[in-house]
């Protein structure tokens, strides 16, 4: 069985859902310790979410320098699939995997609702199982989520395909151009600032098409790794 | 015992919200006068010993590598405290 890790840093809150995500998705989900510099043979490795440190210095600064991370920031070189989500997006972007940062929401408010987010990238190895130009809904839910770069970065993501996904129907946080999520010129490093972990079974989704809380757009961003994985 | 100071700022073509909101606060404060805030942060640097060109060094490559992030700020002081202090009280005229 396809073998997914899930990173846990002091501070994580999402790793256990992650884990239950991979397992729905029909991966065997792998624990990853900050402090062990070892990967443990897996074949992909999730960044949950959380508040990774405390977000001391800035979010995902301090984690960027976890043993285990000198190991994703190696795989991922050699095209090992990461996914970054929420706090393990802006670790991606401190550990420079990723370009840009995050900042504070443009209304200093936490937020917490559902989202949707139209799919522009559908051949990251995150992706596959998305079409180009779909709208999914998933929880986004953070106070440092708005997406800065400078204008040269933002015009070399648009211009190599490497925004994965924009946000839809209004931009929650002051990101620009818009941005929800971005990809490596490999496609297999993927970070956004939403969760596709909360969005995984009927009953506790967002609302979807089934009804109330049957969206299970999440599931597919691992099903599409499980899908890379196996060719 | 020596101190370096660190000082990091939001990068002045990023907005920062935080400034922005104390911004707002000040005039319903009776602070009028001041018309834009910007919000940074101080690191103070302990070493044993006194702070050498060597230490200053070292305090610089940490405020590029880990206290700062490039893409959002910029490092706009890395300063021995005491000679800091010692340099604003001559140029008041008390030494």
């Amino acid at each position: 069985m396809t073998r997914i890790g899930v990173v846990t840093f002091p501070g994580t809150l999402d790793d256990r859902d992650a884990a239950r995500a991979v397992r729905l998705a029909g991966g065997e989900p792998v624990a990853l310790w900050h402090a062990d510099a070892d990967l443990k043979d897996v074949d992909a490795v999730v960044l949950p979410g959380g508040f990774s440190y405390g977000d001391y210095l800035r979010a995902g600064a301090i984690s960027r320098f976890a043993p285990v991370m000198g190991e994703v920031v190696e795989a991922a070189g050699k095209g090992l699939p990461v996914l970054g989500i929420c706090n393990g997006f802006q670790v991606l972007t401190e550990a420079h995997l990723l370009p840009g940062s995050m900042i504070k929401n443009e209304s200093l408010h936490f937020l917490c609702r559902e989202q949707v987010l139209t799919v522009e990238n559908s051949d990251t190895a995150w992706t596959r199982e998305f079409e180009r130009g779909e709208d999914i809904t998933i929880p986004l839910k953070n106070q440092d989520g708005q997406y800065v770069a400078d204008e040269r970065t933002l015009d070399e993501l648009e211009g190599e395909g490497r925004v994965v996904f924009r946000y839809q129907g209004g931009n929650p946080n002051g990101s620009r151009r818009d941005i929800a999520g971005i990809t490596n010129a490999a496609g297999n490093v993927v970070g956004l600032m939403p969760h596709p972990e909360h969005a995984v079974e009927p009953g506790f989704g967002p609302d979807g098409a089934q009804g109330p809380r049957s969206g299970t757009d999440g599931l597919r961003f691992f099903t599409s790794v499980l899908r890379a994985l196996v060719g | 015992m020596g101190r370096v100071v660190v000082d990091v700022m939001p990068k002045p073509e990023i907005l920062d919200p935080q400034g922005k909101a104390v911004a707002g606060a000040l005039p319903r404060l009776g602070f009028g006068q001041f018309t834009s805030v910007r919000q940074g942060k101080r690191f103070e640097l302990e070493v044993d010993g006194p702070v050498t060109p060597e230490v200053l060094e070292a305090a610089a490559a940490a405020a590029e590598q880990v206290l700062s992030n490039p893409v959002i700020e910029d490092v706009v002081r890395v300063a021995d405290i005491e000679a800091d202090a010692a340099a604003t009280v001559a140029s008041q005229g008390l030494a």
